[in-house]
């Protein structure tokens, strides 16, 4: 079997196990609030980086507003599931209208993925960078300010105030309320988004290892010899950043139905900021290194909740930690004799099928 | 008449501008089918210039390039990819993140016409191709002598097998001309021999034209048939390698009064 191939299976085997276990033990019961309340948001986040680590990683694009597509995906699959939900007359199962909800979130933040990256991706330089982060800013201002009201006579917008409606309107009700935000139906869980998760990991694997993933990697790797072999670069790399951008949006859709209020300032800078920060200690193009490293930096600040203040600085701590670990060349080159060695070599094996099997 | 059908690639008045720099001025260039011809001349003459408008990455200001017959002045370096030019680079540009074997599949991209969805779906066609790819990618590989390393990432190699990748990815895209700028650069004796003897190979192997930059006379003179001089932007010499080489007017330009 080939080694990406195999290296695939093994990210793909792993996750699953970790996250089904888990959702298992926390059906069981057997977890504290704590942990069971971790494991949504984390497989969201997860989600969040492997998408991003397609932009930074394989495409060698830097992003800085991966918050505002999982805010696009949020909004419209919230709107969307309060809408129907809303709707007298509609009589959608629960299950059909939430997917309905993620499929339209997700191609809403892909629309607005291929108008960003028409223009931008033809350029060559840091222009994207400047773009994602204006993006991301818009929508969260946006959706800050968007108010939505559904009565009989059907929607009614309005931005910075609630519109005014029309005397006779009857049954009037918020769907979205500005800073206030909404209040999508709660129907995302663990199981959910694992499932969400799996796919999504998977549809990239298969693209990573794809002539249009080699052609993405070649763009990054050097842009002229790509196109002197005849690899359409701006195609290429649209292909891929739209492809990003709606699994931020589908993690998006996941997100609003996942907390009993939304607002639109949690799609700050930040956001986007943290998620890169995943995918850059996780390591670029590692979809598995993004993996880990979510699950260990989102876990840590709240696992430490209880020492108050100090958690932030132990999360410094850490990143940096993390940081030497990766690149220092003392720890690569001891990383490097130590995985050599013959019996960590031995250990290794063993620690996959625990990894496989076990799932701790 | 019967001249014409038989060349391969023919420049006409090819001139381009810098602002007030005229980096090639009117140069006319022939290459026969099949031929392996030079192109030499001192640094700063514009050789590398000249590529990069064959390739489209400048857009001449103004005459005429040719490719068997077709005109592909102006265009793009993608369209002219496909219609059958490939190139290396004076400074090495691999994909180094990628394994050998990727950097030459890459090169076949074009050919494979499976779809992202397909490839996303894993249809059959994408087993298939990527089948069929992985054949012909190691059988480039082989004629290059680097099948052994195929799995390594292309910037471990030494140097002089990252030139022969770099040829080999080109020759992947299948082009009737292959352009080397400076195949022989940062090599020692040894390789540039290795090198001549490889370039003679693919030119018999897959009945390649070539035309190529180099500095090193002793390649020039070994393998060459027919060669340009260019001095300041303009032709200086042109005709068959002996005769150009001993030209007065060409050993002045390298070597000075």
């Amino acid at each position: 079997m080939r080694k990406q191939t195999k290296n695939n299976l093994i990210t793909f085997a792993g996750t699953a196990v970790l996250f089904f276990t888990f959702a298992a033990l926390s059906q069981a019961g057997v977890l504290n609030n704590m942990i069971t309340g971790l494991l949504v948001p984390i497989g969201i986040y997860v989600i969040l980086a492997i998408s991003l680590n397609l932009t930074v990683g394989v495409l060698g694009e830097l992003s800085l507003g991966h918050a505002g597509f999982m805010c696009v995906g949020a909004y419209v699959s919230g709107t969307v599931s309060l809408v129907i939900q809303n709707s007298p007359n509609l009589n959608v199962p629960d299950w059909l209208r939430f997917t309905v909800a993620i499929i339209l979130g997700g191609v809403m933040a892909a629309v607005f993925g291929v108008l960003i990256g028409i223009p931008v991706l033809r350029l060559r330089g840091d222009y994207l960078a400047i773009v994602t982060l204006g993006f991301g800013e818009i929508m969260k201002s946006l959706a800050n300010n968007i108010y939505l009201v559904m009565d009989n006579n059907g929607l009614h917008f309005g931005f910075t105030q609630a519109p005014e409606l029309a005397e006779n309107s009857e049954g009037a009700n918020e769907l979205l309320r500005g800073p206030i935000g909404m209040a999508a139906p709660q129907d995302t869980n663990i199981w959910i988004v694992t499932v969400v998760l799996l796919i999504c990991l998977a549809i990239l694997m298969m693209f990573i290892d794809s002539k249009s993933g080699r052609a993405c990697m070649a763009v990054r790797d050097n842009y002229i010899a790509a196109q002197s072999v005849g690899i359409n670069v701006t195609k290429f790399r649209l292909m891929a950043f739209t492809i990003s951008a709606a699994i931020a949006g589908v993690a998006g859709a996941l997100y609003s139905h996942s907390i009993s209020l939304l607002a639109a300032k949690k799609f700050d800078y930040n956001l986007s900021i943290l998620i890169l920060v995943f995918v850059v200690l996780g390591g670029l193009g590692s979809l598995r290194g993004s993996i880990i490293a979510t699950i260990i930096l989102y876990a840590l600040p709240e696992i430490f909740r209880e020492v108050g203040n100090y958690r932030m600085l132990i999360y410094a701590i850490v990143l940096i930690g993390m940081m030497i670990f990766n690149n220092a060349p003392f720890f690569v080159q001891l990383r490097e004799r130590i995985g050599a060695s013959a019996p960590v070599q031995k250990f290794k094996g063993i620690f996959k099928k625990k990894n496989a099997g076990g799932a701790e | 008449m019967c001249e014409k059908s038989t060349s391969m690639l023919e420049v006409k008045e090819l001139s381009i501008q810098f602002g007030g720099l005229r980096a090639v001025d009117g140069l006319n260039m022939r290459v026969k089918k099949g031929q392996l011809y030079g192109l030499i001349g001192p640094n700063g003459a514009g050789k590398t210039t000249v590529f990069n408008m064959l390739t489209g990455v400048y857009k001449p200001t103004s005459g005429g390039i040719f490719l068997d017959g077709a005109n592909i002045t102006g265009k793009s370096p993608v369209e002219i990819n496909k219609s059958g030019i490939a190139r290396t680079f004076q400074n090495i540009r691999l994909f180094k993140a990628m394994s050998v074997l990727d950097n030459v599949k890459v090169g076949m991209q074009n050919r494979t016409k499976y779809t992202t969805i397909e490839g996303i779906l894993r249809l059959p066609r994408y087993f298939k191709e990527e089948k069929q790819m992985n054949e012909k990618a190691v059988e480039l590989l082989k004629v290059f002598d680097l099948d052994g390393e195929k799995d390594a990432l292309s910037a471990n190699l030494p140097y002089g097998k990252q030139r022969k990748l770099e040829i080999a990815r080109a020759l992947a895209t299948n082009p009737k001309l292959l352009l080397l700028d400076e195949p022989a650069a940062g090599m020692n004796p040894n390789e540039t021999a290795e090198l001549m003897d490889t370039i003679r190979f693919v030119r018999e192997k897959f009945d390649m034209t070539i035309l190529l930059i180099e500095h090193d006379m002793k390649l020039v003179a070994g393998i060459c048939e027919e060669l340009t001089v260019l001095n300041f932007g303009q032709e200086l010499a042109q005709g068959e390698t002996s005769a150009v080489l001993n030209d007065p007017k060409v050993i002045t330009a390298y070597l000075g009064d």
